[in-house]
């Protein structure tokens, strides 16, 4: 843990990255308690700019911005991150499978990856999305999993076939070490830092892809949160009226800042994950 | 004395696109309890192919590994796992032979947990600090926390051979085990490995390139000479350094560089009538080494395999004109 933060000391731009991701956690799971979602159409308001009142200005309604952006983003991240997680999951299990079994499970999950692969993600994603009843953002989470895992799929599967061959492993399995300590202890770990890029990475790709179904209107996501924001902005042509320029850069702000965070983050990462690129603990 | 491990013509092909090579063909070999055996020969020749072979890692095409009598692919769970950590393997790359994320205390923790030979940090702490002083690394306060890219490559070797001993092995199977690290670290990891099996009494197989550091290894051993794939000679070490049989032993000894360069400028070559070894996809028939043998005679050389035949004087050689040769000798 302190060699965590003594890494992250020498990455300016990946301490903001994980100040800012800490700032967006607070700002979803606390700030909804401390800023009361404003709901009360105000005909007075409409459009205002930025004031101390509304320190983001109102939207087409009179509402304060600020509070919208404040509660409209737990469901975006709670969806992002539940998605990159089940599909870092299930690439690295089917990934490592694949590769250790070999044969016929190899072909068949490898095929299955290239179908998938080939298929142009968004147009299906927006056709499932269309299909399929997504009353829920579990839901929607698993639907982005299911699409995204071969992504990574194939790339750990490469890692594991390679990593397998290693005269480490070669010894562990003399030392009679069991599949189990190969797996985990000896193969994983030499991939942390792949896996958990790739999955903060992941979560920016489902972020973008739900707000995609969101302003294309094919996911009907409760009240507001930052894609349904932008979405409302294009249905009531706020983007084309100065004024209203607050209410459509607000949550464009809020999503850019955010991933923006996650990806300078995952840059410091690797050397936080890797013992070799760790330096001053020699 | 009895074999230790025994390998009765053991063959390994490997498949290449939709053809076959023989890596090692029809090897017999025995391994005694405390000997020193070093196989030699060039690259591809087999050797770390039956090396594995010995260990267990690979299984052989056709042909059987008996160790302690017992054949080791038809063996029970328990008794496989004896075997598995009875002989052990130090690999010739110490850069690629340690997990880079894992350090000293993991890497020679993990088998001692394991196999329940300790029963707490504590006490495996002070095991692994027993096995670094006994591999040379000291003081091993200053290693045990160490991961592998903080040490060099002699040290590294040292701690593969640790984790070799946490299982208390019989038999050690070294490949190339001193071939990559610095010359002048490597007299002193062979005489670390000396002192292991006089200490230990372990037995070693020590698979080299290099017929000189085979001398100076088994001396008091013997050596196998390896070519494409078989076992074309194995003897004592000092009969086999100072009297050799098959041909290509002799060339080979005849290549060794001397210390002097008068001497090494002088020394008569034994001259190969080619210097191209042939490919494994495409092997000479009869003795694959006529196309390059002095000695060969067209009819009998090019059409006959020879056997492994036993000397006079107990060396076991693959030739047919020093067979020939012993059998007229000996009237």
């Amino acid at each position: 843990m302190m060699s965590f933060f003594r890494t992250l000391r020498r990455h300016p731009s990946g301490l903001l990255g994980f100040l800012g991701i800490i700032f967006f956690l607070l700002m979803v799971l606390v700030g909804p308690y401390v800023i009361p979602l404003d709901t009360k159409v105000k005909v007075d308001r409409i459009y205002s700019p930025p004031s101390l009142q509304h320190p983001l200005g109102t939207d087409h309604q009179g509402r304060d911005i600020l509070s919208q952006i404040v509660h409209g983003g737990a469901d975006l991240l709670y969806v992002a991150f539940l998605a990159s997680l089940l599909s870092t999951m299930i690439a690295v299990v089917l990934g490592a499978l694949s590769a250790l079994i070999g044969g016929r499970v190899d072909s068949l999950l490898t095929g299955i990856v290239d179908v998938i692969l080939t298929i142009p993600q968004f147009p299906l994603l927006a056709v499932l999305a269309g299909f399929v009843q997504l009353d829920s953002s579990t839901g929607i989470a698993i639907l982005l999993a299911l699409l995204s895992w071969p992504h990574l799929m194939r790339p750990i599967r490469s890692q594991v076939l390679s990593l397998k061959e290693r005269d480490y492993v070669e010894a562990a399995i003399g030392l009679d070490l069991g599949t189990r300590h190969i797996i985990f202890a000896e193969i994983l770990p030499n991939m942390a830092s792949y896996i958990i890029i790739h999955f903060i990475l992941a979560m920016t790709g489902s972020m973008y892809a739900q707000i995609g179904l969101v302003f294309l209107g094919l996911v009907p996501f409760s009240s507001s949160n930052w894609a349904t924001m932008i979405q409302l902005a294009w249905v009531r042509g706020s983007i084309f009226f100065a004024d209203s320029v607050y209410y459509i850069l607000a949550p464009i702000a809020a999503i850019s800042l955010f991933q923006l965070s996650l990806v300078s983050f995952s840059r410091a990462l690797d050397e936080i994950v890797n013992p070799r690129l760790r330096a001053g603990d020699a | 004395m009895t074999a230790l491990l025994r390998l009765e013509n053991v063959t390994k092909r490997f498949p290449v696109g939709r053809r076959e090579i023989t890596a090692v063909d029809s090897v017999s070999l025995e391994i005694h309890e405390g000997e020193i055996l070093c196989m030699v020969g060039e690259s591809g020749c087999g050797k770390t192919t039956t090396g594995k072979i010995i260990s267990g890692l690979l299984r052989p095409t056709s042909g059987t590994v008996l160790y302690r009598g017992q054949d080791i692919w038809q063996m029970d769970r328990t008794a496989f796992s004896r075997f598995r950590k009875d002989v052990q393997v130090i690999h010739q790359d110490p850069y690629a032979s340690l997990n880079p994320v894992r350090t000293v205390y993991k890497t020679l923790s993990a088998p001692l947990f394991r196999h329940r030979l300790v029963k707490n940090r504590k006490e495996a702490t002070q095991k692994i600090i027993e096995l670094l002083e006994i591999v040379g690394l000291t003081p091993p306060e200053d290693f045990i926390h160490k991961y592998p890219h903080q040490l060099s490559g002699g040290q590294r070797q040292r701690v593969s051979v640790a984790r070799a001993l946490t299982v208390n092995p019989r038999l050690i199977v070294a490949d190339e085990a001193t071939s990559m690290v610095d010359v002048s670290i490597r007299i002193s990891l062979l005489n670390m490995l000396l002192r292991l099996r006089n200490e230990l009494n372990v037995t070693f197989v020590f698979v080299t390139h290099d017929l000189s550091l085979a001398k100076y290894f088994a001396w008091d051993g013997r050596i196998a000479v390896m070519y494409v794939g078989r076992i074309v000679e194995l003897s004592p070490t000092p009969q086999l350094i100072q009297q050799p049989r098959h041909p290509y032993t002799q060339a080979l000894l005849s290549a060794i560089p001397e210390a002097d360069p008068k001497l090494t400028r002088s020394k008569q070559r034994f001259q190969l009538r080619s210097h191209e070894i042939p490919s494994l996809l495409n092997l000479p028939p009869g003795c694959a080494f006529h196309p390059r043998c002095p000695w060969h005679q067209p009819g009998l050389c090019d059409q006959l395999r020879p056997q492994d035949e036993l000397l006079q004087d107990g060396r076991q050689v693959a030739c047919h004109v020093v067979s020939q040769q012993d059998r007229e000798a000996a009237g």
